[in-house]
């Protein structure tokens, strides 16, 4: 991709994804946030969390997929801008919510699995948040850059885990989350097993190679 | 904007309940006498907004400033139309609460069946400003319009078998979008919702059988035409648009209880020093404050309902 063309795509996708906390502030100026207010930045910020959170689990799909691959360059961005609307939300929870009454905070913490499961993905996402550079990862090396950024994977199932146990009966977003997630790693599941030579090939599948993909594939071979 | 009391809305600026009621029975004697046959869907609906006069009641009543009614009309829990808070104020156009009957039945001495026109009239309405407390951590202060459910139920002399009372609202799923079955609900509740109480809560004064608020009849998204307020209870035990009230002589199984038994209990009492198994109960939001406040115990009404509950062990009946 030219770097026009890099610079452009990347211009979206800062757009689109500040374009919640823009609605937010423009609510927030409009007295437009409705009755509950604190409960309605809570939950938008939660909503964009978890929405970035699965955009930046999707790039890898679409290129085994289809084959593409110039979106891969928009994973530290995705990733980034998760990690911030997360601050965002645990921060509202904190100062906002509870006003920094430590005495609710933290027994909700350890008694409430939804808040529990929320924390560790929050607490996991920083490390990954603080190596995103590049620089960090020619320090740690690719291997083990990679297998830590696995974490995300992990993070993912918390966040849609937290969303699931702090709804009531007859709430279905969480399960459309849920199964978009398992969607998303399931075609990495698939993509792994096939490269392991576990499964068959099918023959309309062919065309979606990409090229580092096809170099793996004859080693395999 | 703090309002403190009911706004007086000029008569001449809405049609009154009874100017309404006047001139619905004069176009249904003229329309019986150009069509023969005229059939009980030729009722219409009093338009929202349509002033329900009441006396205010001194002995039932708050310092609270009210909620506004804004936020009492676009920040509801009302499943039948969806889980969202603003499902019911977007989908309240599709409940029709006309014309609309409500069955009594069971252990009383006399079943029958009411017209909403009937019941409406059978004692006179009170205001009374009430606090409301959702199991979510919320609350709100509204001044309803109606009479003590303890009116209707001596009046329906249950028998001596008679220990708990069933409410039933409606099961439509063409006027509460919330009860259709699709694809993707994967989790739903069990409809027709089913509310109970036990018969000396539902004869308590504070139990209220409520047709209004702000000094005009339900708004559809507030349970419209008929439901019951039980202000020392989370605000799901408050039945709306209710069309069974029901005399039983075992503890009923509730719609919520059905859903999570761990979570909401027959009682569901509001009490701070016991948490729903997700979350804290011990404060909550009023809507339009900014800092959480204390939650009361029994909502604040402990003085006059802890006695129903002496010697039960509230931590186990929730
Ligand atoms: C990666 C981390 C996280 C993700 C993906 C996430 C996602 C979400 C989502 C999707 C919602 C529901 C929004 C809705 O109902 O529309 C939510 C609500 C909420 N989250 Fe998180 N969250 C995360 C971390 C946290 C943390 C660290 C805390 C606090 C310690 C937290 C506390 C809450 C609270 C209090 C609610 C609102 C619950 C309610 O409405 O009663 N979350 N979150």
């Amino acid at each position: 991709m030219s770097r026009r063309a890099c610079i452009s795509l990347k211009s979206v996708v800062w757009g689109i994804a500040l374009s919640p906390l823009l609605l937010l502030l423009y609510r927030f100026l409009t007295n437009g946030l409705g009755a509950n207010p604190i409960s309605y930045a809570t939950n938008l910020l939660g909503d964009t969390t978890l929405r970035l959170l699965l955009a930046s689990l999707a790039l890898t799909p679409l290129r085994i997929l289809l084959g593409i691959s110039w979106q891969m360059s928009l994973r530290r961005l995705l990733g980034l801008f998760a990690f911030f609307y997360a601050c965002l939300h645990f921060t509202v929870w904190i100062a906002v919510d509870h006003f920094f009454e430590w005495g609710e905070l933290i027994p909700d913490i350890v008694k409430r699995p939804y808040i529990t499961v929320g924390m560790l993905a929050l607490t996991l996402l920083t490390p990954l948040a603080v190596t995103s550079t590049s620089g960090m990862a020619k320090r740690l090396g690719g291997r083990n850059w990679r297998q830590l950024h696995r974490l995300v994977y992990l993070i993912g199932l918390l966040g849609v885990l937290h969303y699931l146990w702090l709804v009531k009966k007859g709430v279905n977003d969480p399960y459309l989350y849920a199964a978009i997630l398992a969607v998303l790693l399931g075609i990495r599941l698939w993509d792994w097993a096939r490269r392991e030579g576990w499964l068959g090939r099918p023959a309309w599948f062919r065309g979606g190679y990409s090229p580092a993909r096809a170099a793996d594939d004859m080693r395999g071979d | 904007m703090l309002i403190r009391h009911a706004p007086n809305i000029a008569p001449s600026e809405i049609t009154d309940y009874q100017l309404y009621l006047n001139r619905r029975s004069f176009l249904i004697g003229m329309a019986a006498l150009a069509l023969t046959p005229i059939t009980s869907t030729a009722v219409a609906a009093p338009p929202a907004g349509t002033p329900l006069p009441a006396r205010r009641s001194e002995q039932f009543t708050l310092e609270d400033p009210l909620t506004s009614i804004e936020n009492i009309t676009t920040y509801n829990n009302f499943w039948e139309f969806g889980p969202n808070k603003d499902d019911p104020a977007r989908l309240a156009h599709l409940l029709k609460p006309r014309p609309w009957t409500v069955q009594i039945d069971g252990l009383v001495a006399r079943p029958r069946r009411y017209d909403i026109e009937e019941l409406l009239r059978l004692f006179p309405m009170e205001e009374r400003v009430y606090r409301l407390r959702c199991v979510e951590g919320w609350s709100m202060v509204i001044p309803w319009i109606g009479y003590p459910l303890a009116s209707l139920i001596k009046r329906l002399e249950p028998t001596s078998k008679a220990r708990f009372v069933e409410f039933t609202s409606l099961l439509d799923s063409a006027q509460f979008p919330g009860q259709r079955k699709s694809l993707f609900s994967v989790s739903s509740l069990d409809w027709p919702y089913v509310e109970g109480l036990r018969l000396d809560e539902a004869l308590h004064p504070l139990t209220l059988l409520t047709f209004g608020l702000y000094g005009q009849v339900l708004p559809n998204q507030d349970g419209a035409p008929v439901r019951i307020v039980v202000p020392w209870k989370y605000g799901f035990k408050s039945a709306k648009a209710i069309v069974r009230i029901r005399f039983v002589s075992e503890q009923l199984k509730t719609t919520w209880e059905k859903a999570a038994p761990s979570e909401y209990g027959f009682y569901s009492n509001v009490n701070p020093t016991v948490d729903h198994p997700r979350w804290s109960q011990a404060t909550e939001r009023r809507i339009g404050e900014f800092r959480r406040r204390k939650t009361l115990m029994f909502n604040g009404y402990a003085e006059q309902v802890a006695a129903l509950y002496a010697g039960m062990d509230l931590r186990r009946n929730f």
